[in-house]
């Protein structure tokens, strides 16, 4: 099978604390994952589960404690800077906050032309950078040069994407790029990233905690918990029927569009984010509503190609419902 | 349903014709931004209204309108506030002085902001942040009497009991805004106002963050008045909705209603666009952005991205016309020759 973009054991370990109380947090712990061209492959899990972590690591912002990085069988790291060289691009969060209010935004853009040496002249820059505009639904003509504060959030989110597109890249990682609209731009942006799929064969890691988006959109699905990958499958399968029992809780939490479907059960909460990183056993075992003796002081077996469940009800014994 | 008889109820809260505008000195040209533009709204007593709309339709100066709380450069212009005060009385709050209003605050009517980073005075426990907000209300209280009433209420309500002595940093986002809501409603207020109290926090934190509403809700039987614009949180809390744009209320219902049978053109949009599970059909989303609020188009605001716009559409600015008793929509489409 092609694989993109592999990801192999990869562990990041942070100190917490003085030197007296010191604390080591494992934001990503073992994570293992690959993405196939042209296929958008999601990571998806509360605040503070690691999956921004894997994201730095990942674009070389950080390095990795351990594991290795593959792109196109190519190693990846701080040192090696691959991406630089094959034009993989990011988007970010905040919008507000990627472009520099002080200048232009289409000074960005050619700057990222110049850089990767796209175009001999200025008109063919433009050329090229009005032709990625236009993939957003924006020209070149409407955007040079506005300074950011003259864009809406929805604009200046899909000014970024279009920015990323100016290297035709064949990888695109975005960290949370929705979840700073509302809900109709976010639509916008998801079918955005379907077209560049379906069209220009652009592979997505797409980093998010909604999961409605992440089916809407997605092929594979990765649910990261406190640092591991506790479940990875097609969204049909990770989605429609969920088997870990944070996955489960996760697709129950959505609140849906639905008043005759409201929320009939409690929840209860992490209390300190912390406490789960440090704990024995299973990390969510705090939490599971289907706990057992063995979850409390042994770690479930990772994810391997046939099992892509980490968790003790799925260990030998217990059948599997396999949803197909 | 709750809302099915609101005619029998007594409304907690309500606006007559409200305006407040943004005034703006742009370089010596005054720029008027009309973010609530003539609304008359009816809340009752113990209910949850809804608040829906895209970013940039008025939601958050409405609420801070109901709060009465007008800091330049936002102005009321017209209109009228009405709280319903000792169950009886009617007051238009308008004219009431800094000092009356702040009496009302907390005890009344008290508000759940976005950010709840910023509640919390940062170099302070909670706990004496807990004894600023209520020394002013408890005159005769003393420290520990205050301490005592709150430890009580972060316990009824599931919070760990350790957490008054805890400082803001140490909170996790779901946790901070967790106790912002118990602050906020620790007097009982009658009405409590929240603007987009989950916005920021991930879905099982905004479940917790929802069911805490609920409960207090059912605990005080006050009313909640919240505003975000994710249509599933409306869908699992409120009992009515009023779906804002561009700085009017465009229809309202029961909840059940607004969703089983959208009528304005810009309600079906935002119903619509919402991915659901199991069904990978294309949404589309709202066509176009949302007009500037400082430049509104003539007639009804939102006819340029309409796609069932007539010529009328772009002249008048249709009245309500009323489908079913509770349920009201200003929409040309509907109702024809209710308009006057």
């Amino acid at each position: 099978m092609d694989k993109l973009l592999e990801v192999n054991d990869l562990t990041k370990r942070y100190a917490q604390g003085s030197v007296l109380a010191r604390i080591v947090l494992t934001a990503a712990d073992h994570v293992t994952f690959y993405i196939k061209p042209a296929e958008i492959f999601t990571l998806a899990g509360e605040s503070g589960c690691g999956k921004t972590t894997t994201a730095k690591v990942v674009l070389g912002f950080e390095e990795a404690t351990s594991g290795t990085i593959l792109h196109n069988g190519k190693p990846q790291g701080r040192k090696e800077k691959v991406w630089v060289t094959e034009g993989v691009q990011a988007i970010f969060q905040d919008p507000f906050s990627t472009f520099n209010p002080l200048r232009t935004v289409d000074s960005y853009f050619h700057e990222t032309v110049q850089n990767y040496r796209l175009a001999g002249s200025k008109k063919e820059a433009i050329e090229r950078i009005d032709q990625k505009l236009r993939l957003v639904g924006l020209s070149y003509a409407e955007f040079a040069g506005k300074y950011p504060n003259e864009f809406s959030g929805g604009q200046l989110q899909r000014i970024s994407i279009a920015r990323a597109l100016v290297t035709d890249p064949k990888l695109i990682i975005a960290d949370e790029p929705v979840s700073m609209v509302d809900a109709s731009l976010r639509m916008s942006i998801v079918n955005l990233f379907k077209k560049l799929r379906d069209e220009l064969g652009v592979s997505i890691l797409y980093i998010t905690h909604d999961l409605a988006t992440a089916y809407y959109v997605g092929d594979r699905i990765a649910i990261m918990f406190r640092g591991n990958i506790v479940e990875m499958g097609t969204v049909e399968q990770v989605l429609m029927n969920p088997r870990h029992p944070y996955s489960k809780l996760l697709r129950d939490s959505i609140p849906q569009a639905d008043p005759t479907r409201r929320w009939t059960t409690t929840v209860s909460l992490a209390e300190l984010e912390q406490e789960e990183y440090l704990r024995r056993g299973c990390r969510f075992a705090g939490r599971c509503p289907d706990a057992m003796e063995i979850c409390r002081g042994v770690v479930p077996a990772d994810l391997s190609v046939d099992v892509l469940v980490k968790c003790h009800l799925y260990a030998d014994g217990h059948t599997v419902h396999d949803p197909s | 349903m709750d809302a099915a008889t609101p005619a029998k109820k007594k409304a907690i809260i309500r606006t007559e014709k409200l305006q407040a505008y943004y005034l703006l000195d742009m370089q010596g040209t005054q720029k008027v931004v009309k973010a609530v533009n003539d609304v008359s709204l009816t809340i009752y007593e113990n209910e949850i209204y809804g608040i829906a709309g895209e970013s940039g339709c008025g939601k958050t100066t409405l609420l801070k309108a109901l709060f009465n709380d007008f800091v330049p450069p936002m102005r009321l212009m017209g209109g009228k506030i009405i709280y319903l005060l000792d169950g009886d009385r009617e007051v238009d709050v308008t004219g009431l002085s800094p000092d009356e209003m702040r009496q009302l605050r907390m005890e009344y009517i008290s508000y759940i902001p976005q950010g709840s980073m910023s509640v919390f005075n940062p170099v302070l426990k909670l706990k004496e942040t807990y004894e600023d907000f209520v020394g002013s209300h408890r005159k005769g209280q003393s420290r520990e009497e205050t301490f005592e009433l709150a430890r009580h209420q972060i316990e009824v309500l599931g919070l760990p009991a350790n957490v008054l002595e805890l400082y803001p940093h140490q909170l996790s986002g779901g946790m901070r805004q967790r106790v912002t809501i118990a602050l906020a409603s620790l007097l009982r207020p009658r009405v409590m106002i929240g603007d987009e109290p989950t916005t920021a926090l991930d879905v099982v934190v905004q479940r917790g963050v929802i069911q805490m509403l609920t409960t207090i809700q059912k605990d005080m039987q006050n009313t909640i008045v919240l505003v975000t614009h994710d249509m599933g949180v409306h869908a699992n809390i409120a009992d009515r909705i009023g779906i804002m744009y561009a700085g009017k209320i465009v229809e309202e219902g029961p909840t059940t209603q607004i969703f089983s049978e959208p009528l304005h053109p810009y309600t079906q949009f935002l119903i619509n666009s919402l991915p659901k599970f199991g069904d990978k059909n294309v949404r589309g989303s709202v066509p176009g952005s949302p007009p500037s609020l400082a430049d509104l188009p003539p007639g009804c605001p939102f006819h340029p991205r309409c796609p069932h716009v007539k010529d009328i559409c772009r002249q008048q600015m249709p009245e309500f016309s009323h489908p079913t008793e509770n349920h009201k929509v200003a929409c040309w489409l509907i109702g024809e020759g209710n308009h006057g």
